[in-house]
């Protein structure tokens, strides 16, 4: 699915990652962990391509394509989705109208007709229905007075709608309270197949009970340090990321 | 992959004006330049009764004695008026009557302009007035609007076939003293659109304008003049493009909207007439008074106006508010760009009890332009339980480029109400980021993002004009952000 190779990416000429090494295959879930400062969202950026990094070394190969010659539009066009950590809103702009014009803009890209709009329409129940939407949520504007958890479950229904091939969730669990935690990764988990890939990035532990991971990665300082399998992230929920910290110090 | 430090917001190119193309048709025009001689050809050409060209007279001499405004909130540009040609009509002689000896030149150009003059390829449900420079080419659904009562023609032919109403109402709500360019305008207005809307009579199609400045070096003055008796109902859409030259143009018109007892106006403007290039080179000046007096009880007078075009932009579509319970209404989008001006708002004048006002108005700057909203909320001493809300969201696009609000309250009766709610904006880098990571690419974002802005007053625009006005916000904007 995708192949990251020694990714260095800097902001205003700070280094942030130093040599990420990644290899996700279609249908696994991989979970990064790590403290704060670590480069996690930073990751999740530059993948996705905000202008606002700079990529110094390194290659990511996306589905045979390199990834870092696309446009972050064509990213998302070829089936990359993120799933924001702050989603933004977008006053007077419908969730129906948002989702429509994104839809019609990648088939666009793949050279199909776009949608009728009584097709779409009907997809889009279809959806909500499968993902337990509200039904107000066609008309509202997007994003604009939602709550912490109707933000974040948005951002899994347009991952719904949208059916990516590759969906990284940065942080995703951030300011949600444990009735919303365990909604949002019900959604998820539904959309859990044997194609789809998943990074599901976290700081903590707790997300990863309920979108349990085939991997999880520990980034620290911009590298992957650590690797293994679910009970790494149990085992780092006891001990905190002091013992890891230790261990890279040492080893240089 | 190496990112440019700049926004990705930078990195659109211009495109051009869509409307920019001339049609090369022979001309008649006034020599170049004003004087009592240009008002007295123009009535002539027009064919006038002498009163019409007494009242010409008289707004001349006036203007001649007046002042050119300096309160706007833009450097004034010197307007030579002895280099301006105020008259200009296509030569072949036209039939108002027969759509057949319209010019092919000129059907074309309103063709090439999405503008039919054909009745059979019409949308239904619209009538056009099409007014090229000087003067009204065609007028379609004539007869269909007779069949009801209703007047639809030219200004000119108006002054010949119903002398009696033109006469009483022609500068009823806008004085040919009402200030300089209105006055300008009394003395050298060519064409423009009357209707008239009988008792009771709920007008059965959208009727609309089409204005286009076509010859070089002149003036279009057009003069609109909107009655609508007892118990009427009219919606009214004008639409203006230009072509692009290098010299600036002077648009001065006046639109005058009389609504009786229960009677409803709506009157829903697309202006695009040309910006000019990005830097400021060329472009329409866009001076314009519009004004309505809702004259009877329970009488509504509604302007949207989407405000694309012209270098300078400087009006305000007012309402007077004399019957008592009556209604104003103002929607507003103006879209700046590059290095265009846009100084508009309203006059809401509360003068009969239980009136109410409501103005929204939307403001999106881009390049290095400025926009500023402007406006009067006037209640008179006995306008008991007046009421006005309103509301001016402005929208910046990038970082050079400025919005102002300028609120004006006079309130002489404390019964009224007044709200005021006031908002500034930035199309941030997130937001097209959050678009572009759903694959939504920049010009279609910022399109979605400005239509959602602008989206209340959208919403007030006649069907068939609304998809139209969405496009013509995201053209306006392209290549907008720097």
């Amino acid at each position: 699915m995708i192949s990251i190779k020694n990714l260095h990416a800097s902001i205003e000429g700070k280094s942030i990652l130093n040599g990420i090494n990644l290899d996700i295959k279609p249908g696994e879930v991989h979970a990064i962990m790590g403290p704060n400062g670590a480069g996690k969202s930073t990751l999740s950026s530059v993948l996705a391509g905000r202008a606002d990094y700079t990529v110094t070394a390194g290659e990511v190969n996306f589905m045979g394509k390199d990834l870092l010659e696309l446009s972050p539009e064509d990213r998302a066009r070829e089936g990359m989705f993120l799933a924001f950590q702050y989603p933004v809103e977008i006053p007077g702009v419908s969730s129906t109208n948002f989702l429509k014009t994104a839809i019609n803009e990648k088939r666009k890209y793949h050279g199909q007709e776009p949608m009728e709009a009584t097709d779409f329409l009907k997809f889009m129940r279809s959806k909500m229905e499968e993902m337990e939407m509200d039904k107000s949520l066609t008309s509202r504007s997007l994003n604009e007075g939602f709550s912490g958890g109707e933000k974040k479950r948005n951002e899994v229904f347009q991952m719904a709608m949208l059916e990516p091939k590759f969906c990284i969730m940065d942080e995703t669990d951030s300011g949600l309270d444990i009735d919303a935690l365990r909604l949002v990764s019900a959604g998820v988990n539904k959309l859990r197949n044997s194609e789809r890939s998943f990074l599901v990035i976290t700081h903590y532990q707790r997300l990863l009970d309920y979108i349990v991971p085939d991997f999880v990665h520990v980034l620290y300082k911009g590298r992957i340090v650590k690797s293994g399998d679910a009970s790494l992230a149990k085992e780092l929920e006891v001990k905190g990321y002091d013992w890891i910290k230790q261990e890279v110090e040492a080893a240089v | 992959m190496s990112q440019p430090e700049v926004g990705i917001i930078d990195q659109v190119v211009t495109q051009e004006y869509k409307y920019g193309f001339t049609t090369d048709i022979e001309m008649e025009t006034a020599p170049m330049g004003l004087s009592e001689d240009t008002v007295r050809f123009i009535s002539a050409k027009k064919n006038e009764p002498e009163w019409m060209l007494a009242w010409r007279l008289k707004a001349y001499k006036n203007w001649l004695t007046m002042e050119e405004p300096n309160w706007q909130n833009f450097p004034y540009p010197k307007i030579n008026y002895q280099e301006i040609i105020f008259y200009a009509a296509p030569k072949q002689k036209i039939q108002l009557d027969s759509l057949d000896q319209v010019d092919p030149e000129l059907l074309k150009t309103f063709e090439k302009l999405g503008i039919s003059l054909q009745e059979q390829k019409r949308l239904t449900g619209v009538a056009v007035d099409a007014v090229f420079d000087s003067v009204s080419i065609a007028t379609t659904f004539k007869e269909q609007l007779k069949e009801k009562g209703v007047i639809f023609c030219s200004i000119s032919e108006a002054m010949h076939e119903h002398p009696e109403l033109v006469k009483k109402y022609i500068g009823s709500v806008v004085p040919p003293t009402d200030n300089y360019f209105a006055a300008l305008n009394s003395a050298v207005f060519s064409d423009g659109s009357f209707v008239y809307i009988p008792k009771g009579v709920r007008c059965p199609m959208e009727l609309s304008t089409y204005f286009r400045i076509n010859a070089e070096n002149t003036g279009q003055f057009e003069r609109t003049l909107i009655i609508a008796d007892d118990d009427s109902y009219v919606s009214y859409l004008e639409g203006c493009t230009a072509p692009m030259r290098d010299e600036h143009q002077l648009h001065a018109a006046v639109v005058e909207l009389v609504a009786h007892n229960n009677a409803e106006i709506k009157y829903s403007t697309v202006q695009n007439w040309y910006p000019g290039d990005k830097d400021g080179k060329g472009g329409i000046y866009n001076f314009v008074t519009k004004r309505g007096i809702c004259e009877g009880t329970n009488a509504k007078i509604s302007w949207t106006q989407v405000e694309t075009g012209s270098a300078i932009t400087w009006k305000y579509p007012s309402c007077i508010l004399k019957g008592d319970n009556s209604t104003g209404e103002f929607f507003s989008v103006a879209v700046t760009n590059n290095a265009q001006i846009a100084d508009t708002g309203t006059k809401m004048i509360h003068i009969g009890k239980n009136t109410k006002s409501r103005i929204v108005s939307k403001g999106i700057s881009a390049g290095k332009s400025h926009n500023s909203y402007r406006g009067l909320v006037k209640i008179n001493k006995k306008a008991e339980g007046a009421r006005n809300y309103t509301q001016c969201d402005s929208m910046l696009i990038g970082d050079k480029c400025g919005a102002h609000t300028f609120p004006y309250i006079e309130v002489n009766n404390n019964t009224a109400t007044l709200e005021h709610e006031a908002s500034t904006s930035k199309i941030g880098e997130d937001q097209i980021f959050y678009c572009a990571q759903r694959g939504i690419g920049l010009e279609e974002a910022i399109s979605l993002i400005v239509n959602g802005f602008c989206k209340e007053v959208l919403n007030q625009l006649p069907m068939e004009f609304a998809v139209e006005a969405q496009k013509l916000l995201a053209v306006s904007l392209e290549g907008s952000v720097g």
